[in-house]
């Protein structure tokens, strides 16, 4: 299988144009073939996975037992490659086919389990839904563009990749078309993330001329070696995060993240967990020499640890989650949470947390999709379709208790909480962060942790405990209605609007509970406590790849950033759960903290900045004065052209050619007729004078002959 | 060589005259069917024997011309009738062969108004013979002959057929390509004359060129390049494509975009750089500059549109800006990615004019703000128009793609002798243009497709794609599914011969 | 003996004739001026061909004139003839039915 991964990301490629082509003729629409697909992909993707560890270990045990010579056994444990010509051109090939690391099957087993649970969730969830059948294909295709990224022998299969999945998070979107916001919501998401591809496209054509080359081994290999001149790789390096700034929702360009809830929810919990936006971070983990060696990654610590990836990922640590805490809608909590996450993820690679970095890739997706699928069942179940934590939500722990318990197991592990998952990706972040010298933010990365924890716990209290406060709200809130509309005329033939909350089907708990199950054992993988650095041994590239030192584990550390995360929800709890009257309302009565609050429930103005001055600026006065300057001056030119050749034509028509040359015309007529008056008078009809004038005539053409010729 | 490989390339290039000179003098006007029919089979049969020379074509060699037909034809100015394909000219050919055919059955209901559907088809099959014939050409009198037959029919398409402001267009079409034309068999006599050349023949006129002085040379190459740039067209000489595109009928449209672009674009590659590939180099970066700031310049004309069809247009200039860009590299990756961006853009955007075609036809308007959840009025037509949008924004996996990102990636290092820094600006901006074609083409989409449904609409009942715009649109999108998952079909065809062709011509 | 007796001698016959066939009124001489115009050239025509071809052709063409004038001569008397018969006057200037 190790040689064949590249079937993996075509078996939901087929599927997708099968489910096109006959969904609509099979009994469930279908589903049926999504479904198929993905286990067949997740069973392929798991035999993968476990020949990849037979291959690492065999390949340790077989050095040691060897030679016991470290170099031996690193020669070995190569990423497997198979490569078709793809297409050539101009002496350069292009292939397709399978680049299989630890890496590349970690992120196939994520992709296929959360998408797996995305399709049996969905089963439920969507039921009769009027795009049923498309809503499916385009799952497929979703996690074919993903799974085919993931693969990627060389940067333009995974440029592919990349862009089919911007097509289907624009389609999945954008679901719920006939809804304006939607479809707007779908423009910008696809805008947003192609605006970063400018990035893409340029830094692979930077990276292929510094390193003749497309495919990922040799891009690594060669850029480890140093034979690149550093200018060079650092504009590709450049180049490349800006794109991955654009897809991964990073700070400045990560406003299309929270919009894209506008999708349904089990899309939400794909695009957030495990494809799209991991995307980006898994290319920067991909190419990492390229990014190690054009940031300096490591090496520039002294001059204060600045290096674009580890500032940019910083900031969204911080900013996102400031959002997070003013948001109502449940699910745009999670999609600031996710935002932050992504910011751990891309600091992490930006201070040579390589293997935390995507370890927390691998626990995120988890809970993450765990915590998008409840917020699901929620709707689904327990507020009438609305995602407003504030009015149509509160209590619901009591009706469902399934949904809340898993819900808890994932806003525990998103917290960073001892035994949970995201404890110990997170925490090795951060203590890599202050070994490899970046104190600043590794701080950073603990004031997000406080964050993280308290506005989940905001989330949790105002979701499940309380009174519960749905069944009327949903009708006085136009903002709710207009943001649940389309979830509600979804299920509106069988669910009463008026209903009690009651716990979803198993459709819906069962992948909860699996995800939940998950989100609580994946971090035991790499349990830096507990020695445990399995996911190190099988993920962690050994040839092709800079030389990181690890941290030692420190037990103060890991307590130091677990008590800040109990602090946060201790804090928070404290803060929702009792009425303290003097912090409540503080933001209606305090100028300062009301203006913060208004600054923050704003975006900061960054959608303002963007569709407000860049997208109108451009659609509006900048291509209307393009269009100006074309109807105007270019074309004007033509036309003035044009209208001077007509005019001059008509001056020629009415001077030149009525008065002069018609005028000669005419007048040779008039001379005509008025010689001819004339000349009438010599027509007597007298022989003797036509003999006259014959003679004079002749007589005059024989003298100028005489005087002409000589 | 068999006898009948000597005359294939002439058949195909004949058979539409000659089937349109039967329709003439045989079919009477009002006999539509057998008009119709007669034009079908005529089309079908040229394209039968494309499909032969696509079949018997040799292509490892696909540099070397092939069926190539010498024989005297105007001695006295030293013209012969010199025809061949090779791997540059092949998918061209097989691109107008394949469109007219597909224009006819699409027309085979909507003939559009004032009807006359006798006239309306021998057009089209003198526009074929126009078309084929430019592409096999090696002889620069027999090029610019057939160049200008193409004109007529095509002004008379737009001038007949075409909507309200349809006389100014087509006289502007008209005008305007004959100004280029003019200019570029200027040229065509200058290389001729100053070369003390012995025949019109490209390929010694290509020997003769290196006995005229560099200077001379530029400004021979700037007529070819205005004669072409028109044609292409390229800013700043675009400004006939909007209008003729808006008022020409669908299929004219649809023509026009497919394959008549392709004249200049194609000039370029098979006169313009073989010929002059010195003068070529002086100009690389001018021709480079113009196609940067036509794929900027024609997204923004495009954001700034509300009818369809002219947004549509507009985007034709983006686009060949890209394969002009591709070509200025003077690069064999670049020109491939050219050629691939002309089959691709003639495919999308031939389909992109027929759904507008289609659209109005139901509607009767293109102007967008009246359009509107196209998705639930015709939902399969909705479709594919988003696909078709999703093609030309250059999604990869769609033909679009592949002309669009190789061009893209070949301005990173352009052919020795061309300035990197200048060509690595352009490379930036046109990667800009890529984000800027996402922008106008979904708004598109969102705009028309998605929504709800004007009032004005209801109550109305629209159909959906129809039986003969299927059989019609097949091709179209079985090619950019096709050429967007396995471009290797398309870069096998041209590769050998433009690394061949640019060998000769830059001697690398 | 020089040619240029001849050629004045015939150029003073031809503008006798020329003025009594411009100026006379009576058909009758001016069908005489029309014989001395003949003969003006007949003189011509002798001179140059003895002069310069050197042979009879001169005066062959000469004897040809001759002829013809007769027969001219004869048609212009007839004519002559009807013209009194029918308008009783032989005056050149009565005779303008020729004006259109």
């Amino acid at each position: 299988m190790l040689n064949h991964a590249w079937i993996i990301p075509l078996i939901p490629a087929v599927s997708f144009f099968l489910i096109i082509g006959l969904g609509k003729k099979m009994p469930m629409k279908g589903s049926e073939i999504g479904l198929v697909s993905i286990f067949t992909s997740l069973v392929l993707a798991l035999i993968t996975a476990v020949q990849w560890i037979n291959h690492t270990n065999a390949a340790v045990t077989g050095g040691e037992a060897g030679a016991s010579d470290g170099a031996a056994h690193e020669a070995i444990v190569k990423p497997v490659i198979k490569v078709f010509t793809w297409w050539q051109s101009g002496g350069v090939k292009f292939g397709w086919g399978s680049h299989i690391d630890g890496l590349a099957v970690a992120l196939l087993v994520v992709v296929t389990i959360i998408s797996s649970c995305v399709h049996v969730f969905s089963l439920e969830y969507l039921r009769g839904d009027r795009r049923y059948t498309h809503y499916f294909a385009a799952l497929s295709l979703f996690t074919a563009g993903m799974l085919n990224l993931v693969v990627a022998e060389n940067t333009i299969q995974l440029l592919l990749g990349w862009e089919i999945m911007g097509l289907c998070s624009f389609m999945l979107i954008g679901h719920w078309w006939e809804e304006e916001a939607n479809s707007r919501a779908a423009l910008k998401a696809f805008f947003t993330t192609r605006t970063g591809d400018i990035g893409l496209l340029v830094g692979i054509s930077i990276v292929y001329f510094a390193t003749k080359s497309f495919s990922i081994e040799t891009i690594n290999q060669t850029v480890t070696d140093g034979k690149v001149s550093h200018l060079v790789i650092l504009m590709g390096a450049i180049a490349l995060f800006i794109a991955v700034i654009g897809k991964s929702g990073q700070f400045p360009l990560h406003t299309w993240l929270p919009d894209a809830m506008a999708g349904p929810t089990p899309v939400s919990a794909l695009i957030h967990a495990a494809t799209m936006v991991v995307a980006g971070v898994y290319l920067v983990a991909r190419l990492y020499p390229v990014f190690v060696s054009g940031f300096s990654i490591g090496t520039n610590v002294t001059i204060g640890g600045l290096n674009p990836m580890a500032l940019i990922g910083g900031i969204t640590i911080v900013i996102a989650a400031g959002l997070a805490f003013v948001q109502n809608d449940i699910k745009k909590v999670l999609a600031y949470s996710t935002v932050s996450q992504l910011g751990y993820m891309i600091m992490g690679l930006g201070v040579g947390a390589w293997t935390p970095a995507v370890f927390h890739i691998f626990t995120h997706a988890f809970f993450k999709a765990l915590l998008f699928l409840g917020a699901g069942s929620i709707a689904h179940s327990g507020s009438h379709h609305s995602f407003d934590m504030k009015e149509s939500m509160g209590g619901l722990r009591k009706y469902m208790p399934i949904t809340f318990w898993t819900f808890i197991v994932g806003t525990l592990a998103l917290s960073g909480i001892f035994p949970f998952a995201g404890f110990f990706s997170k925490d090795e972040i951060l203590a890599f962060a202050g070994h490899h010298g970046y104190h600043s933010f590794m701080y950073i990365g603990l004031v997000g942790a406080f964050m993280t924890a308290a506005y989940m716990t905001r989330c949790v209290w105002l979701t499940f405990f309380g009174e519960y406060r749905g069944g009327h709200a949903a009708h006085d809130d136009h903002h709710t209605v207009a943001l649940v509309a389309h979830d509600a005329d979804v299920h509106a033939d069988h669910h009463d609007a008026h209903a009690e909350p009651h716990e979803s089907p198993w459709l819906i708990t069962g992948p909860l509970i699996l995800l939940a199950v998950l989100a609580t054992v994946v971090g035991f993988l790499n349990a830096a406590p507990f020695k445990i650095e399995k996911f190190t041994e099988w993920v962690q590239p050994r040839i092709a790849f800079p030389e990181i030192s690890v941290p030692d584990f420190s037990w103060l550390e890991a307590g130091e950033s677990l008590a800040i995360a109990m602090a946060g929800i201790l804090i928070a709890a404290a803060l929702w759960s009792k009425d303290l009257g003097r912090l409540r309302g503080l933001t209606k009565r305090n100028k300062l903290a009301h203006a913060g609050y208004t600054f923050l429930w704003n975006k900061y103005y960054l959608d303002h900045l963007y569709e407000g001055i860049i997208v109108a600026g451009i659609t509006g006065p900048i291509a209307r004065g393009a269009y100006w300057i074309n109807q105007k001056l270019i074309d004007g030119t033509v036309n003035g052209v044009g209208i001077g050749a007509r005019e001059a034509g008509k001056w020629v028509y009415k001077n030149i050619d009525q008065k002069i040359v018609d005028g000669a015309v005419n007048g040779a007529g008039m001379a005509a007729s008025e010689t001819g008056g004339l000349l009438r008078g010599l027509q007597t009809g007298k022989v003797q004078q036509y003999g006259a004038l014959l003679f004079g005539s002749s007589a005059i053409i024989g003298l100028i002959f005489v005087i002409v010729i000589k | 060589m068999n006898s009948f490989d000597q005359w294939a390339l002439s058949l195909a290039v004949f058979i539409p005259v000659v089937g349109a000179l039967v329709m003439m003098f045989a079919i009477p006007k009002e006999d539509e069917k057998s008009v119709k029919i007669a034009a079908l089979v005529t089309s079908l049969a040229a394209l039968a024997v494309g499909i032969y020379v696509m079949v018997k074509f040799n292509y490892d060699k696909s540099g070397t011309m092939q069926f190539a037909v010498d024989k005297p034809w105007i001695n006295i100015i030293h013209s012969r009738f010199n025809i061949g394909i090779d791997g540059i000219s092949l998918p061209m050919f097989m691109l107008s062969l394949v469109v007219v055919p597909l224009c006819i059955i699409y027309s085979w209901n909507h003939i559009p108004s004032p009807g006359n559907a006798k006239a309306f088809f021998i057009l089209m099959l003198l526009l074929e013979t126009g078309m084929a014939g430019t592409f096999v050409a090696r002889d620069l009198i027999l090029f610019f002959v057939f160049f200008e037959v193409v004109l007529l029919p095509m002004y008379f398409m737009i001038g007949v057929w075409g909507c309200y402001t349809r006389q100014y267009a087509s006289t502007k079409f008209f005008l305007y390509t004959l100004f280029g034309s003019a200019l570029m068999l200027l040229s065509f006599l200058a290389l001729f004359f100053k070369g003390n050349a012995t025949s019109f023949a490209m390929s010694d006129l290509a020997v003769a060129a290196h006995n005229i002085p560099h200077g001379t040379q530029l400004l021979i190459f700037g007529g070819l390049f205005i004669g072409f740039a028109v044609k292409v067209p390229m800013f700043p000489f675009h400004t006939w494509l909007p209008d003729a595109h808006t008022q020409a009928p669908t299929v004219g449209s649809v023509i026009l975009a497919a394959v008549l672009l392709k004249l200049g674009t194609y000039g370029f590659i098979r006169i313009g750089i073989p010929i002059l590939p010195e003068a070529a180099k002086s100009w690389a970066w001018f021709i480079g500059l113009l196609a940067v700031i036509g794929i900027i310049y024609g997204a923004l004309g495009c954001l700034a549109q509300t009818d369809m069809k002219r947004l549509i247009a507009f985007s034709s200039v983006a686009h060949m800006g890209f394969v002009m860009l591709g070509i200025s590299t003077l690069t064999p990756f670049g020109i491939n990615a050219a050629i691939f961006g002309m089959v691709a853009h003639g495919l999308i955007t031939g389909m992109l004019f027929f759904l507008a075609g289609s659209i109005k036809e139901r509607f009767h308007t293109l102007e967008i703000k009246r359009l509107g959840g196209l998705l639930l009025q015709a939902p399969r037509m909705g479709w594919l128009l988003g696909l078709s949008a999703m093609a030309s924004l250059g999604l990869p996996g769609l033909a679009g793609f592949w002309g669009e990102f190789p061009a893209i990636l070949s301005a990173y290092s352009p052919a020795k002798g061309l300035t990197e820094s200048t060509f690595r600006t352009f490379m930036v901006i046109a990667a800009v243009g890529t984000v800027l074609a996402a922008g106008y083409l979904l708004w598109l989409v969102q705009r028309v497709a998605f929504g709800q449904p004007k009032a004005e609409w209801e109550g109305h009942h629209f159909d959906d794609v129809l039986p003969t715009e299927w059989l019609a649109w097949a091709p179209f999108l079985i090619g950019i599914l096709v050429l967007g998952v396995y471009p290797q079909f398309l870069f096998h065809i041209t590769d050998g011969a433009v690394t061949d062709m640019l060998h000769t011509a830059l001697g690398r | 003996m020089p040619i240029n007796a001849f050629l004045l001698l015939a150029a003073f016959l031809f503008c006798t004739g020329l003025y009594g066939v411009l100026a006379r009124r009576n058909a009758v001489l001016v069908l005489m001026s029309v014989e001395l115009i003949l003969n003006a050239v007949n003189i011509n025509l002798v001179a140059f061909g003895t002069r310069f071809q050197g042979d009879v052709t001169g005066q062959v063409f000469a004897l040809f004139v001759i002829a013809i004038a007769a027969a001219e001569v004869g048609v212009g008397l007839a004519i002559v003839l009807l013209i009194h018969r029918n308008k009783s006057s032989i005056n050149v200037d009565e005779l303008d039915s020729m004006k259109g």
